[in-house]
């Protein structure tokens, strides 16, 4: 695969003892937005913390924009590839204000001219230049994931692992954050593999989806068959009745 | 319709902040026969405080006012503590949002579905435990004689959640308040449990206040819905005509929600211009 932004191959990952992925193939295209589905448990953000270096334990290949990634934590994959996390209650640092939290992945990294890359990169997530200097507790729920966005996207990474970025927020202001994330993946060029449960969600941002359970990945879908209902495996058309679709012949 | 069960008139609930007191819900009236109400709204809109108002689960300094709140010709508001612990759980039970946090960790499950049974009544041991697995079995779980013997730590959140609701049942309340009984579960077991719910209250003749922010899943399961901004009620209808929906806030909530069927390119949101600088609008 020539473009590809993720290749995964034969991938299985444990944590201890415990498998918990077993044997997972595929790729995402490079300026792709593909996404993960599938219940509590079945390994979806397990794949998204080997890609990312936290979860170490397992096996097969996993490359990143033509690049193997190995086990060990690795400074220049760090610039390709961010992760955004599901709670934005629990991934940003109670005691350090917006402007620190942004800040590091550059210092870090040893990057210049932070003043105007964090001042740059609150305007590109639509946040007031006023909520640089405040602390987490201090935003709601919606500026707080933007803010985790932004910390991402601070090393003007080309991929980024979207780990269920929407599911503690609000419709309205998921909304926003959704309409963000499509916003930045069109003027970025960005390549997204998110995680999620929430179909609809899916609909509106990605092009492809695998749907996973027990570990294994049992269905990778087109987005158009998830729109007109015309899944094939028996487990993502359950899926797709419970999110409230009608089933259409496969 | 017969009497309604509860009759709600000019709600308020405050809480002292350092800048004055805040009325989180203003003033609010409605009323419940034996059917399903749906409470719908965002975060801090109310809906939450609303629900537990009701059962005078609020704490000090927060502080609850209205002209009349009667549950079955009971009066809530002149009620001691004692006689509301006599009406919670035995005629008007509440589940809450998150099965880890609301069962107790060193009780196996058995013995806390029994003990919500032997608070308002004594019962021989033999029967006590035949009423346990009878109702684990009316939740849909398989083993009930296994589970009954689990600690919550050893069950999955879908289950959980389902032996809330069988503690919450057990002693057949009349009005059962569900507070976002499902958002912490996958879409797949949300189903399953509403269905639950759905299958005992209405098997019942109970009256069911579900309280959610989600309008699509409130609008399958529910009778009527009223819909809450900031504290007051901006709307209510019946479930089936939501999408007449007249008020912007209800408007723009279900305009706001990705669909399966997706082909628009940028959400509407509503405006909240306050805080945002324009980006995600």
């Amino acid at each position: 695969m020539k473009n590809a932004a993720i290749h995964l191959e034969n991938l299985s990952i444990s944590y201890g003892k415990t498998p918990v992925v077993f044997d997972v193939d595929f790729w995402v295209a490079e300026g792709e937005s593909f996404a993960l589905v599938g219940e509590s448990g079945s390994g979806k953000s397990t794949i998204l913390k080997a890609i990312s270096g936290l979860a170490p334990d397992w096996t097969g290949k996993i490359s990143v924009l033509g690049k193997p990634r190995g086990h060990a934590p690795d400074r220049e994959f760090a610039k390709v590839c961010q992760m955004v996390f599901q709670d934005p209650y629990g991934s940003l640092h109670p005691r350090k204000t917006v402007d620190d939290c942004l800040a590091e992945p550059l210092a870090v990294h040893g990057i210049g001219g932070r003043d105007t890359r964090v001042k740059d990169m609150l305007d590109a997530v639509g946040l007031d230049q006023r909520f640089r200097f405040r602390f987490p507790h201090q935003l709601s729920g919606g500026q707080r994931q933007r803010v985790a966005i932004a910390r991402a996207l601070m090393l003007e990474p080309r991929v980024m692992l979207l780990d269920e970025p929407t599911s503690a927020l609000d419709v309205s202001v998921q909304a926003e954050i959704l309409n963000l994330l499509k916003k930045l993946r069109r003027e970025q060029g960005l390549t997204y593999l998110m995680v999620t449960h929430n179909l609809p969600v899916v609909s509106f941002l990605c092009d492809r989806m695998a749907v996973m359970r027990h570990g294994r990945v049992v269905e990778i879908a087109e987005v158009d068959a998830l729109k007109t209902g015309r899944l094939s495996d028996s487990y993502s058309r359950e899926l797709y009745a419970a999110s409230g679709g009608t089933l259409q012949p496969a | 319709m017969s009497a309604p069960l509860l009759e709600i008139e000019n709600l308020t609930v405050t809480f002292p902040t350092s800048r004055g007191p805040v009325d989180v819900v203003k003033g609010i009236s409605f009323s419940l026969g034996r059917e399903r109400l749906g409470i719908v709204g965002e975060s801090g809109s109310g809906k939450s405080m609303t629900g537990r108002s009701i059962l005078r689960l609020i704490r000090k300094p927060g502080r609850v006012t209205a002209d009349r709140m009667t549950f079955d010709g009971i009066d809530l508001l002149s009620q001691s503590e004692r006689q509301m612990r006599e009406l919670r759980g035995a005629r008007i039970s509440m589940v809450m949002q998150d099965p880890k946090f609301s069962l107790n960790p060193v009780m196996t499950i058995g013995e806390q579905i029994g003990e919500a049974l032997l608070t308002h009544k004594k019962l021989p041991r033999s029967e006590l435990k035949a009423r346990v697995l009878s109702m684990l079995e009316a939740v849909r779980i398989n083993e009930p004689e296994r589970v009954a013997n689990l600690y919550p730590h050893e069950v999955s959140g879908g289950m959980g959640q389902r032996v809330m609701i069988a503690m919450m049942l057990i002693p057949e309340p009349d009005l059962l308040i569900a507070d976002e009984p499902t958002s912490a579960l996958d879409v797949s077991v949300q189903a399953q449990v509403l269905d639950i719910i759905d299958d005992l209250v209405t098997g019942k003749g109970m009256g069911l206040i579900l309280i959610s922010h989600d309008l699509n899943l409130v609008s399958r399961y529910c009778d009527r819905i009223l819909v809450m901004n900031s504290g007051e009620i901006v709307e209510t209808c019946k479930a089936s005509d939501l999408n007449q929906a007249t008020h912007p806030y209800t408007r723009g909530l279900l305009a706001a929600m990705p669909r399966m069927d997706e082909n628009r390119d940028e959400l509407p949101v509503l405006d909240r211009s306050t805080w945002t600088t324009g980006a995600g609008t």
